[in-house]
C-alpha cells in the first residue's frame, strides 16, 4: 500500500469505471442482457462486501449470510403482498428486520468461536430458511411473486432498467464507502485489533464481543439492503435465496476476490457470476469447471485475486 | 400406540443412518481438523453407484458390495489428489475448496446419469413386512438398515477402541503432532481414515437409496444434519456422534409425524399442516443452537485439547 498507483487500485478503479459506464455500453450496443446480468452482479457484490466486513475485517466466518438476503427480500415481498407498495416503508422495514435478526443471532453466535461459529450461523440461516418455507400465506416453498416493485413516488422508477441499475450501483458504492469509513474509524481499528489478538484487546480494556456484535449487525443490515434490491430485481423472493449453498456462493465471492480488501468482494462477485454465465453458455455443466477452479484458487492463490495483484508488485 | 412404536423405529433407523454419515465426518474433522463439505457428495455417490451396479449386475447384494468398494476408492482418490493438500490450512479454505467439490460432483452426476433421479428397487425378500410384536408390522428393509448400522457401529467401536489402528486414530484425535513425532506414518493414517469415512458415507447413501429416490443434491441437506450431529455430540467423539444421531433422528421423525396433529389443537388445520414441517425441520437447528450456547464444546466432547 505504498503508492496509490498499485495493481490493486488500478484494477479497482477500472472495475468501478466499467460499472459506471455499463448502461452506456448497453444502450449503444443494444445489449440489454448485459445490463440485467450486471444488475444482479452489483447486488451480489453489495452482499459480498457486507460479508467481507464481517469476515475480512471482523474475523467472523459467518456461513449464514444469505439469510439477510432472504429477510430483506421477504420484508419487501410481504409488505407488497399486503398492499404496502411504498419503498419508503418497505426498505426501512427490510433494514430494521435484518438488523434485529443480526442482533439476536449475533449475540448468541458470538458466544462461540472457530468452526462452531461457522456452524451456528449456518444453523440460524437454515432456521430462517425453514420459517420461510413454512409461511404458506406467502407462498411457502414456492416463493412469493412481487407484482409491483417498490414505489418511491416520482423520485425514481425501479421498473426502468437503467434507473434501477444506477440505484443498485449507488447502494454498492454507498455501502463500500460506509465500510471504508467504518474500517478506518476508531471502531474499525478495535474490530480489526480484536481479530488479530482478542486477548490483548480485552486486556487493554475493550469489550471485544460488543465491538464484534456491532460489526455483525452493520454487516447484516447492509446485506438486508442487498436482499431488498434482489427481490426488486427478480420480482420474486423464495426460501431458496437463503439456502446454505447461497451463503456458500457469497463466501466464495469474498474469498475469490480477496478477503479483507475493500474492493475484493466486488471483483469476486464480478468474476464468479460472469464466469458462471460464460461457462453455462459454453456448457450446461458449468460447475464441472467451476468446482475444480475453486479448488485450484484455494490451493494456489491465497488472498484471492486482490492478493495476487498485491503480490505482483513484489514479484 | 402402534403408530408411536413405528415412528420411534423410523426415527431410530434415520438416526442410525445419520450416524454412519456423521461418524466419518467426525473422524475426519476430529483427527485431521478438516471440514469436509464434500462428505455429502460421497453419500450421493454411494447411492448412485449402488443404483448403477445393482441394475448392472442384477443382484442387490453384489451391487451394494461393489458400490461400497467404489465409494471407498473414490474417497481415497479424492484425498490423494486434492484434499491432503488442504490439511493444516484455514477452515475457511477447506470450506471453500470442498464447496467447489460439491459443485463438481453435482454436475458430474448430472452429466453421467442425467438430471432425472434414479430408483433403486428392492429385491422381493426385503419388501415383506415383518411382525415385530403382535399386531405391529414393520418393513423388513428398514429393520435391515437398523441391523446393518448397529453392526457397523459395533465394528467401529471395536476397531477404534480395541485395535492398534484405532489406538492411532484416537491418538491422532487428541494430539496430531505428537503421534507424528512418535514416528507414525500420519499421511497413511489420514488416507485410511478418510477412506473409511467415505465408505461409511457411501454406505449411508446406498442404504437410504431404496427409501428415497437417488437424486442430485441429496447429500446437501443430510450433510448439514450430520454437521449438526457432530456439533451436538462434540467434534471428534464417535460416542457423541452415535448418541446425538439417534437423538436427532428420533426428534426429526417424531416431529414430522406428530407435530401436525399437536399444532392442529391450537391452529387451524391448514395453517398447522404447513407450519408443522417447517417447525419440525427447525427443531434440530434450534436444538443445536441451544447446545452451542449452553455447552459450546458439545454434549460428549472427545478429549481435552
Amino acid at each position: 500500500m505504498t503508492s496509490a498507483l498499485n495493481a490493486r487500485n488500478i484494477v479497482a478503479a477500472i472495475a468501478a469505471a466499467g460499472l459506471l459506464l455499463l448502461p452506456l455500453y448497453s444502450a449503444l450496443s443494444g445489449n440489454i442482457f448485459i445490463l440485467t446480468l450486471f444488475t444482479r452482479i452489483v447486488i451480489f457484490a453489495l452482499a459480498a462486501a457486507s460479508l467481507n466486513l464481517m469476515m475480512g475485517y471482523g474475523g467472523m466466518m459467518s456461513f449464514g449470510h444469505a439469510a439477510y438476503l432472504g429477510i430483506g427480500g421477504y420484508a419487501v415481498g410481504i409488505l407488497a403482498a399486503e398492499g404496502i407498495g411504498s419503498g419508503f416503508i418497505q426498505w426501512p422495514v427490510a433494514l430494521i428486520v435484518s438488523a434485529l435478526f443480526a442482533l439476536v443471532i449475533g449475540a448468541l453466535s458470538l458466544r462461540t468461536r472457530g468452526v462452531y461459529f461457522i456452524m451456528i450461523t449456518l444453523a440460524f440461516a437454515q432456521m430462517a430458511y425453514y420459517i420461510a418455507s413454512g409461511m404458506s400465506r406467502y407462498g411457502g416453498d414456492d416463493g412469493l411473486t412481487i407484482y409491483k416493485r417498490s414505489d418511491f413516488g416520482g423520485l425514481i422508477n425501479l421498473s426502468n432498467r437503467v434507473q434501477f441499475y444506477y440505484l443498485c450501483l449507488g447502494c454498492l458504492f454507498g455501502g463500500l464507502y460506509l465500510i471504508w469509513r467504518i474500517v478506518n474509524s476508531r471502531f474499525g481499528m478495535v474490530v480489526r485489533g480484536v481479530r488479530s489478538n482478542e486477548q490483548r484487546m480485552q486486556a487493554i480494556g475493550f469489550h471485544a464481543n460488543r465491538y464484534r456484535l456491532v460489526c455483525f449487525v452493520i454487516a447484516g443490515t447492509i446485506c438486508g439492503l442487498a436482499g431488498a434490491l434482489l427481490a426488486n430485481n427478480t420480482d420474486f423472493v423464495s426460501p431458496a435465496v437463503m439456502y446454505w449453498t447461497r451463503s456458500g456462493d457469497l463466501m466464495v465471492m469474498v474469498i475469490l476476490g480477496g478477503m479483507g480488501s475493500l474492493f475484493g468482494p466486488v471483483i469476486g462477485a464480478i468474476v464468479y457470476l460472469v464466469l458462471e454465465e460464460l461457462l453455462s453458455r459454453f456448457t450446461e455443466y458449468w460447475a464441472l469447471i467451476m468446482g475444480p477452479l475453486l479448488l485450484l484458487i484455494v490451493l494456489f492463490a491465497r488472498g484471492g485475486i486482490m492478493g495476487l495483484l498485491g503480490r505482483m508488485r513484489r514479484g | 400406540m402402534f403408530l408411536v412404536i413405528e415412528q420411534l423405529l423410523n426415527g431410530l433407523q434415520f438416526g442410525l443412518l445419520l450416524f454412519l454419515l456423521a461418524a466419518g465426518l467426525t473422524l475426519v474433522f476430529g483427527i485431521m481438523d478438516f471440514v469436509n463439505l464434500a462428505h455429502g457428495s460421497l453419500y450421493m455417490m454411494g447411492a448412485y453407484f449402488a443404483a448403477t451396479f445393482v441394475a448392472w449386475t442384477g443382484s442387490f447384494v453384489l451391487g451394494i458390495v461393489l458400490a461400497l468398494g467404489a465409494t471407498l476408492l473414490l474417497g481415497i482418490a479424492l484425498e490423494f489428489v486434492a484434499l491432503r493438500h488442504l490439511y493444516g490450512r484455514d477452515h475457511l479454505d477447506q470450506v471453500l475448496a470442498t464447496f467447489g467439490l460439491i459443485l463438481f460432483f453435482n454436475d458430474a452426476v448430472r452429466l453421467i446419469w442425467g438430471p432425472a433421479g434414479l430408483a433403486l428397487p428392492l429385491p422381493a425378500w426385503l419388501t415383506v413386512p415383518v411382525q415385530i410384536i403382535p399386531g405391529v408390522f414393520y418393513p423388513a428393509y428398514r429393520l435391515m438398515i437398523i441391523a446393518v448400522a448397529l453392526i457397523v457401529a459395533a465394528l467401529l467401536y471395536v476397531v477404534v477402541m480395541r485395535t492398534r489402528i484405532g489406538m492411532l486414530i484416537r491418538a491422532g484425535a487428541s494430539n496430531r503432532e505428537m503421534i507424528g513425532a512418535l514416528g507414525i506414518n500420519i499421511k497413511l493414517l489420514f488416507t485410511l481414515v478418510f477412506g473409511l469415512g467415505a465408505a461409511l458415507a457411501g454406505l449411508a447413501g446406498l442404504m437410504q437409496a431404496p427409501i428415497l429416490t437417488v437424486q442430485i443434491g441429496m447429500g446437501e441437506n443430510i450433510l448439514i444434519l450430520a454437521f449438526v450431529i457432530i456439533v451436538i455430540g462434540g467434534i471428534g467423539s464417535i460416542r457423541g456422534a452415535f448418541l446425538a444421531a439417534i437423538f436427532v433422528g428420533i426428534i426429526d421423525t417424531m416431529g414430522r409425524a406428530f407435530l401436525p396433529d399437536l399444532l392442529r389443537m391450537v391452529l387451524s388445520s391448514s395453517a398447522a399442516s404447513t407450519a408443522a414441517p417447517a417447525l419440525s425441520s427447525m427443531l434440530i437447528y434450534l436444538l443445536m443452537a441451544i447446545v452451542l450456547v449452553v455447552r459450546p464444546e458439545g454434549l460428549f466432547p472427545a478429549a481435552k485439547r
